[in-house]
Formats: C-alpha cells, structure tokens, sequence
C-alpha cells in the first residue's frame, strides 16, 4: 500500500510540471463548453423541455463533461495510458519484474494524474461554466460528497477502460486501433457529444448502463439531482458506477495474468 | 527536386520564371506529400480502418446535427437541410485545410524535438515541408462525407439555382479552405514564441470549426460581430450560406459582407504569410 501511495504522488507530481499546458488544456475544454453549452441553449429556446431536461439542465451536463474530459480521458483516439505504448516496445518486461501487481501499480500513477487534471484543470473548467451560464451547483453537502464520490468513480472507470485498451496490445501487438474505436464510441455512449436525454428514449435507456455513461451522464444526472438514475436517485446511480469499476477492475486484473502469461521477451 | 529549377533557368523567359517562383511550393508540397501516400500505402488495412474511423466521426457529428435540429424545429430561422449545408460547408472547408496545412500544429514539436532546424537547412520552405509533414489521405475520411452531406444539403433546401448562384458556391468554398488553413498558420506561429501553445491553438482551430457547424446567429451578436471582424469564421459557412439561400441577414448585419468571402481569404492569407515571416525572424533553435 505505502508503494502505492508512492506511485500516486510521483503521479500528482510529475503531471504537476506541465503548467503550460494545463492553462492551455483548461482554456480548450471551457471554449468547447461554451460552444456546446450555446448550441443547446438555443434548442431549448425552441423546446423549453426534452426528456426531462431543460436548458440549466443541460448546460450542466457540457461543463460537467468538459470538466471530467481530460480527468477520464477517454476520448482520446490515440494512446493515454504510457502503458500501452510500453506493451508495444516491450519496456513493460520492466513494469512486470517490480514486485508489486502491474494493475495496481498503473492504477495509482493514473488517480495521481486524475486527482491533479481534476483541481487544476476539470474545476476551472467548471467554473468557467459557472461564470457564463446558468449551471447548477449542488444543493447539500450530502450532495457535493455524491458528485465527489461520483467523479472519483468516473476516472476509476476511465482508467479501466484504458487499462484495458492497453492490454489488448499482448494479443493485438498495436492497440492502437482499438484505442481510436473506444474514442470514437465514448463521446457518443457517454452524453459528451449530446446529453442522452436528447437521444431517442430508447436508445438512450440502453447507452445508460453501459460503463460510458457512468462517466459523464450518470454523474451529471446525480449533481443535478434526476429521477431518470437507476432506481430513482443519487444511491442507484453511484452503484450502477461501483458495479461498473469493480466489474471492469476484476476483469482487467484476470486478463493481466493472462497476458503475463503469454508475454515473450526478446533479447537481453 | 533538383530538375524545376534547372528547367526554368534554362528558357530565361522572365514570365515562365515567375511562374516558376509560384508553382515551385505547390510542386514541391507535392512531392512531400506524396512519399507520406507512399509510406501510409505500405499499410493499407491500417489506413483504411483509419480513414473509416474518421468518417464514423464526421457522421456521429451529423447525428448530433439532426438530433438538435429534430427537437428544436428550427434554429435561427434554419430548418435541418439550412443547417446541414452550414455543417458541410464548415466540415469540407476545415477538412481539407486539416489535409493540406493541419500538420503545421505541430511546429512545437518539431521545434522541441531539433526537426525545424534540419527544414531549415534543406532548399524547401520550411512551411512546406511543416505542412507535408505525415500528409496522410486518411484525412479525406473526413472530407468525402462531409463533401456528401452537402451535396444532400444543396438538393433538399428551396434555392432556385442561377448559373451565378451555382458558380458563386465553388468560389465561396475556396475561400473557405483558405481562411481556414490561414487560420491554421496564423495559430501555428503562436508555438515560435510559447512552447505549449498548441492545445490552446486548438480551441481556435478546431473550436472554430464546431463553433462554424451551426447557423451562427444562435450564439448572439456579440460573437458573431468577433468571428466575423476579428477572427473571419463567419466567412466559412455563415455568409456563403446566406448568400446561398439569398436570406436577410438575422442579425442585421451589412448584407456585403457576404460577396466579401474572397477578399477575406487573401487579407487572411497575406496576413498568416506575414506572421509566419515575423515568427521564423524571431526564431531561436533550441539548440538540441
């Protein structure tokens, strides 16, 4: 445990000097939010309700995925787990050889990058939002420590997903175009690209137990407090997100011994 | 490479060698971009799966179009053809500048990474060879069907098309493609003078392009006045769409600037060009 603690803050703080490019990345996401937010404010001048949303609804829902974009990463189309391309050069023979689990030890590197994008770049993001528009704050403190237990699950998902995508270069040898696949699907699935509630009902129903939607919908649909969430409130929304973490984490960790199993290193 | 410049020499006609001065770039993009197919064609399934990839995207895009068209009706006074042709006429535009000079974001890391220095001693502008860089033709993933969503566009809304209205259309799309790829330069050149500039670049590039997708009325005046005085996004697909549907402007905006597509295109490639002059004066090697 005390390793991993090590891991998470040489995570923190090796994301911690690139500044530059956190004003840079900060500044992006907010411009994309206000263009999004904008696009949809205009919708629901001509509709003033869709599904059970409305427009504070919906801004709501663009900042909080521009504030989780690069917290999750998961619509990046190339690579955002170093571990990949160390599965494709074969550094990862060095990554196996430490005495601690390759999951555990790429899982605290990772919340250590998350847990610094998310101060210092998904909430700025976010109250860039806040400053603009008409965007909905939590309303108890039961409520922040929901959207906070939320967001936490979000990026575990997100790093699962990646984690996994990683993997598949042991069998794939470049998992480069799984990665662009899932970065193309998760925008969609997630309600990064449109909030799900604007998808047909039905579609939408079935997009929301998928694991994208755990990380954008699901934790929008909880800060803003929705009906719509799996068994009707906050709880069902947070334990469709456990459910997802722990299923994807149970199954990264199986198909990690398989894939040490099957690794061959060259040379030496 | 050596063979063009030999050859106008050789006829001394002072005309043919002016010309030669203009194709010269164009020949030598050429070239570039054609060992770049080359190289990509060695892997043809990759490259096709990647072009497929970026078409999937371009119509999850249009999905996105015609499902915030569906609920709202219409958005300032465009029905979902009105706004599909905006989409397409943006999409085509950005895509084919993203073909041609999109590689040009990456003059921060060719400058970090000492490759700028190796342009600069080769007998090839250096915006040329930035530009050529990795040109990949999995680009046109995004171009063809952006290209295609238009054409449904143009056959679905209620213009009577005039030979002038049909010749206007090609004109208004170059200009299009050349305020975008000047838009490209121009944020390009931000990365001479801050290293990390790119992903900030960005929100200009590529947040122009999503910014463009829809009639720009729906984001109100004051953005539109910005993105049509400061930055000319308006002259990429709002104006010529105006102009293609012959409609009063919603915003009461002057009704001339939508003919002025093209002087816009050369004022903002006369002053991308000048900027990457300034940029390239004040480069300094990092000397790795």
């Amino acid at each position: 445990m005390r390793v991993h603690a090590a891991v998470y803050a040489r995570g923190l703080r090796r994301h911690s000097t690139y500044r530059a490019a956190l004003v840079a990345g900060a500044l992006t996401n907010a411009v994309f939010g206000a263009i999004n937010a904008m696009v949809l404010l205009a919708v629901f001048a001509a509709r003033p309700e869709i599904n059970g949303y409305d427009a504070s609804d919906a801004v709501t829902q663009v900042f909080v995925g521009q504030a989780l974009i690069a917290v999750t990463m998961i619509v990046n189309t190339a690579p955002s787990l170093d571990l990949a391309e160390r599965v494709r050069g074969g550094e990862v023979a060095t990554d196996l050889l430490r005495p601690v689990s390759l999951l555990g030890w790429w899982m605290a590197e990772d919340l250590g990058r998350a847990t610094f994008t998310f101060l210092f770049r998904g909430v700025p993001t976010f109250c860039v939002g806040l400053l603009l528009f008409d965007v909905v704050l939590p309303g108890s403190p039961v409520q922040v420590v929901a959207v906070l237990l939320s967001a936490v699950l979000a990026t575990v998902i997100g790093f699962a997903l990646r984690y996994l995508c990683s993997l598949s270069g042991f069998w794939l040898l470049d998992s480069r175009g799984l990665w662009t696949a899932s970065g193309l699907v998760a925008p969609v699935a997630a309600g990064m690209l449109l909030p799900l509630a604007l998808f047909p009902p039905a579609l939408a129903d079935v997009l929301r137990y998928l694991p994208w939607a755990s990380m954008v919908q699901i934790p929008a649909e909880i800060l803003l407090g929705k009906d719509s969430l799996p068994g009707g409130g906050a709880f069902g929304g947070l334990a469709l997100q456990a459910g997802w973490a722990v299923a994807l984490l149970v199954f990264a960790a199986w198909l990690t011994g398989r894939a040490t199993r099957r690794v061959v290193i060259q040379g030496g | 490479m050596v063979e063009t410049p030999t050859r106008v020499r050789a006829t001394g006609n002072p005309l043919v060698h002016a010309a030669g001065a203009v194709l010269r770039p164009v020949q030598d993009y050429h070239r570039l971009a054609w060992i770049w197919v080359r190289a990509f064609a060695q892997y043809p399934a990759s490259l096709l799966l990647m072009s497929l990839a970026v078409t999937v995207s371009v119509l999850a895009q249009v999905g996105a179009v015609v499902i915030v068209f569906g609920h709202a009706g219409t958005l300032a006074g465009f029905t979902v053809y009105e706004g599909l042709m905006v989409f397409g006429l943006a999409a085509s535009a950005f895509g084919v500048a993203d073909m041609f000079m999109g590689a040009v974001e990456r003059l921060g890391s060719h400058i970090r990474a000492g490759s700028f220095d190796a342009m600069l001693v080769r007998p090839v502008s250096p915006l040329v060879q930035l530009a050529a860089d990795e040109f990949s033709p999995r680009r046109l993933g995004k171009v063809v069907p952006a290209l295609v969503v238009l054409g449904i566009a143009l056959a679905n809304i209620d213009v009577e098309w005039t030979p002038g209205r049909v010749l206007l259309l090609p004109v208004m799309m170059l200009s299009g493609v050349l305020i975008c790829g000047a838009i490209w330069v121009a944020t390009a050149c931000l990365q001479f003078f801050v290293a990390n500039a790119r992903e900030a670049a960005n929100s200009l590039t590529y947040g122009g392009q999503a910014l463009s997708e829809y009639p720009l009325a729906i984001y109100g005046r004051e953005i539109v006045r910005s993105v049509t005085y400061v930055v000319p996004l308006a002259f990429i697909s709002w104006q010529p769409a105006l102009l293609v549907l012959d409609r009063p402007d919603p915003l009461g905006m002057p009704e001339a600037l939508r003919h002025a597509g093209p002087v816009i295109a050369v004022l903002a490639c006369t002053g991308a060009a000048l900027l990457w002059r300034f940029g390239l004066r004040h480069y300094r090697s990092t000397g790795s």
